[in-house]
């Protein structure tokens, strides 16, 4: 309440001030229900932390306001989130869409929607391979790196720890198979051997088949590219149960508090990484995180924030809100060369761009567009000695 | 030694487990069937009508819990899971007299009943998660295992280790226990006998003044006793979500119509069938060839189906016994 009382109180001191600013609404596309509803509310959050800074800020477009529209894609039905991210595209008319969240309903929203209606997609935390050669009209970004690079970092802290054997389970999806195929590659080709690469199937309640499978291929870990909230820590359960593993390796979509609190003393061993970053922006926005009231290190949080910045700030640099013409300031306002912007500084962002000055968009990611605009990725490395996450470094 | 360590890989991977699943698919099978049976009709809210057992069992063992009430090494679900029963059976029976008895009166076809019991699920589904939410919750307090795989090593000094959790331990017992009252209710008590008159041939039993309601309400009251001790079987052993049980409604269905629907033995075994063709005819042999056979060093898994057709078994196995045997293995009622 108070949150939308003091939107409504700058809206009205704006709608005053400057009288021809528009209302610009960006859809908010995460999985608040489905396989990844427990990250999903920080990541909305963050996300509408930067339009309110930029809507406060009065200088987007001479005054005119951010307004989210949330909407649920599910993460795991492709054609529920279809028809939700159409729904704010021609209902509420949005001019720009953070998400989708998971990788096959990203693709699908995409193909189906965003191209088709010419609608720029910034997406924090999709990550399969398949995005990057992906026909998107120059209208999808991501700042979270591929996981074809994810798959690279896996491989290697995996080898350092002198663990040359190891079996995979995946969950059956885009996202599963993509960080999954990317790291066995790796893994093989530096050496090591990969007992079975298997997918399981998310939603289901029993596992004694999956992991009696992963059993009986062995190796010295398991790699467990799942979600957190489904089958993969079903098959972390199993495993540990029966003895299966003791060593896990954990990626993106495993690494969350919940993790910690299900099964912290039982992880002594593993390992894993996540895309974060570290340095001053990082720092920043976990400042802002904490006086929004949410956890600024939680997973994807930081990258919804600037998923949303950037689609302002390139909207500041075009002069324009349409799609069709800010979509080609995006990588502009992420590469400078320029002023840097770290989270906090929109407004100053704003200024510079107001004032046909160049600005690097930093952020609390780092972020830097490479190929067709996605980020090069920073990974987190995490340990889970004495049963709490630990971020031992980075790389 | 390793035929030892064979012997235990395959008991700690596929016997244990599978006998674990079989004995709660066994349970909902049960239902199933026994709703078949006397009703006429296949109930799809029996894996929904589970999870929300299961969840006022939840909620009792907060309940408990909070009152610091507990029967430690045993796990509270137990002590909480009459009262659970209870509650399920008023919501059911009330169940039928809401929606099934005006079909029942109506004379309707069976398929009529089968569509308002999807419609039934629905309900229950969306009062489930009412009641205690969607996210994934853990009930199982007490001590967690029998023998653990480090205790077992210890103990034999096999490579191999075994784990016996208390909640497996728990499901084989109260199954059996089930089971054995459920026959001994219907073979020797006046209602049993009365239910199965009322099965065999209705108009019959009505002439021997048999109280088809009567009957009815019987049937429902041991159907909720089956489906949530299910539930909070399976809860325990896994964990609840209310949408896992959601999904297990399709293998429970496999197992009742391969036993034979209507027939309560065939339903057990039809469960357990079902359960160890999930996981055996998934398990890679290699480690256990490995063991048995020394010198012999295959190269693939020896695994027959990726574990991700794990279900396609279980429709494999159902298809062949509705071609070669439509009324299942143990002659229920044919469709």
């Amino acid at each position: 309440m108070k949150k939308f009382l003091l939107a409504s109180v700058a809206g009205a001191t704006l709608a005053a001030g400057a009288a021809s600013g528009e209302e610009v609404k960006l859809g908010i596309a995460f999985g608040f229900t489905g396989p990844l509803e427990s990250m999903s509310p920080d990541m909305a959050t963050s996300a509408e932390m930067a339009m309110t800074e930029v809507t406060d800020s009065g200088l987007l477009l001479d005054g005119s306001t951010v307004t989210p529209v949330r909407v649920d894609t599910t993460c795991a039905d492709a054609a529920a989130a279809v028809t939700a991210v159409e729904r704010i595209v021609t209902a509420d008319q949005v001019q720009g869409i953070v998400g989708g969240m998971c990788s096959g309903e990203t693709i699908a929203t995409l193909e189906r929607v965003g191209v088709p209606n010419g609608i720029v997609m910034i997406s924090p935390s999709a990550t399969s391979p398949a995005l990057t050669d992906i026909e998107d009209n120059g209208l999808f970004f991501r700042t979270s790196p591929s996981d074809a690079r994810q798959g690279e970092v896996m491989a290697e802290l995996t080898l350092e720890r002198g663990i040359d054997t190891v079996a995979v389970s995946y969950t059956n999806n885009d996202y599963g198979k993509g960080l999954a195929d990317s790291f066995a590659a790796a893994f093989t080709a530096q050496g090591g051997t990969v007992t079975m690469n298997a997918a399981h199937d998310d939603g289901k309640g029993d596992y004694s088949a999956e992991v009696a499978a992963l059993a009986s291929a062995g190796g010295d870990a398991l790699v467990l590219v799942g979600y957190v909230d489904q089958g993969g820590a079903g098959i972390l359960r199993g495993s540990l149960d029966s003895g299966a593993f003791s060593t896990f390796v954990f990626p993106d979509g495993m690494i969350s508090q919940t993790l910690v609190e299900n099964f912290g003393p039982d992880l002594e061993t593993s390992f894993g990484q996540s895309p974060s970053s570290e340095g001053e922006g990082r720092d920043r926005f976990n400042e802002l995180a904490e006086a929004a009231g949410f956890d600024g290190g939680s997973q994807f949080a930081g990258e919804s924030y600037d998923a949303t910045a950037l689609i302002l700030l390139a909207m500041a640099s075009a002069g324009s809100s349409d799609p069709s013409v800010y979509k080609d300031h995006v990588v502009e306002v992420a590469n400078g060369p320029g002023e840097p912007i770290l989270p906090g500084e929109l407004a100053k962002g704003l200024e510079l761009l107001v004032n046909g000055e160049a600005i690097d968009y930093v952020g609390a990611t780092g972020v830097e567009l490479i190929g067709p605009g996605e980020t090069a990725g920073t990974f987190r490395v995490l340990e889970f000695t004495g049963g709490t996450m630990n971020t031992i470094g980075y790389r | 030694m390793d035929i030892l360590n064979a012997l235990v890989t395959l008991l700690n991977f596929v016997v244990i487990p599978a006998a674990a699943y079989g004995a709660q698919l066994a349970l909902g099978a049960l239902g199933v069937t026994l709703i078949y049976g006397i009703l006429r009709f296949s109930n799809f809210a029996h894996g929904d009508t589970m999870a929300f057992g299961t969840a006022i069992c939840i909620l009792l063992v907060w309940a408990l819990q909070a009152a610091g009430i507990g029967i430690a090494p045993l796990p509270t679900a137990l002590l909480a899971l009459p009262a659970a029963i209870a509650l399920t059976a008023l919501l059911m029976v009330a169940t039928d007299r809401a929606v099934y008895r005006f079909y029942r009166r109506q004379r309707s076809a069976p398929i009529i009943m089968v569509m308002a019991s999807v419609g039934v699920m629905f309900m229950m589904n969306g009062l489930t998660r009412l009641l205690i939410g969607v996210n994934e919750i853990r009930f199982d307090d007490g001590a967690r295992f029998v023998v653990s795989v480090a205790e077992f090593r210890a103990w034999t000094g096999l490579s191999e280790g075994l784990a016996l959790r208390q909640s497996q331990v728990i499901t084989l017992v109260v199954t059996a226990l089930a089971c054995w009252a459920l026959f001994w209710f219907l073979n020797r008590t006046r209602s049993g006998k009365a239910m199965r008159a009322y099965s065999d041939n209705e108009d019959l039993a009505l002439l021997s003044g048999i109280d088809p309601d009567r009957v009815v309400r019987i049937t429902w009251i041991i159907a909720a006793a089956l489906v949530t001790t299910a539930g909070v079987l399976y809860g325990l052993d896994k964990s609840f979500r209310a949408f896992n049980y959601f999904q297990i409604l399709l293998p429970i269905f496999a197992a009742a119509i391969v036993g034979g629907l209507g027939n309560p033995l065939g339903a057990v075994a039809g469960g357990f069938i079902v359960a160890f063709s999930e996981v055996a005819v998934t398990y890679p042999w290699r480690k256990i060839a490995g063991y048995l056979l020394p010198d012999w060093q295959p190269a693939g898994l020896l695994q027959l189906l990726s574990t991700e057709y794990k279900f396609a078994v279980s429709f494999v196995i159902l298809i062949v016994v509705l071609l070669f045997r439509p009324t299942g293995l143990f002659r229920g009622k044919s469709f």
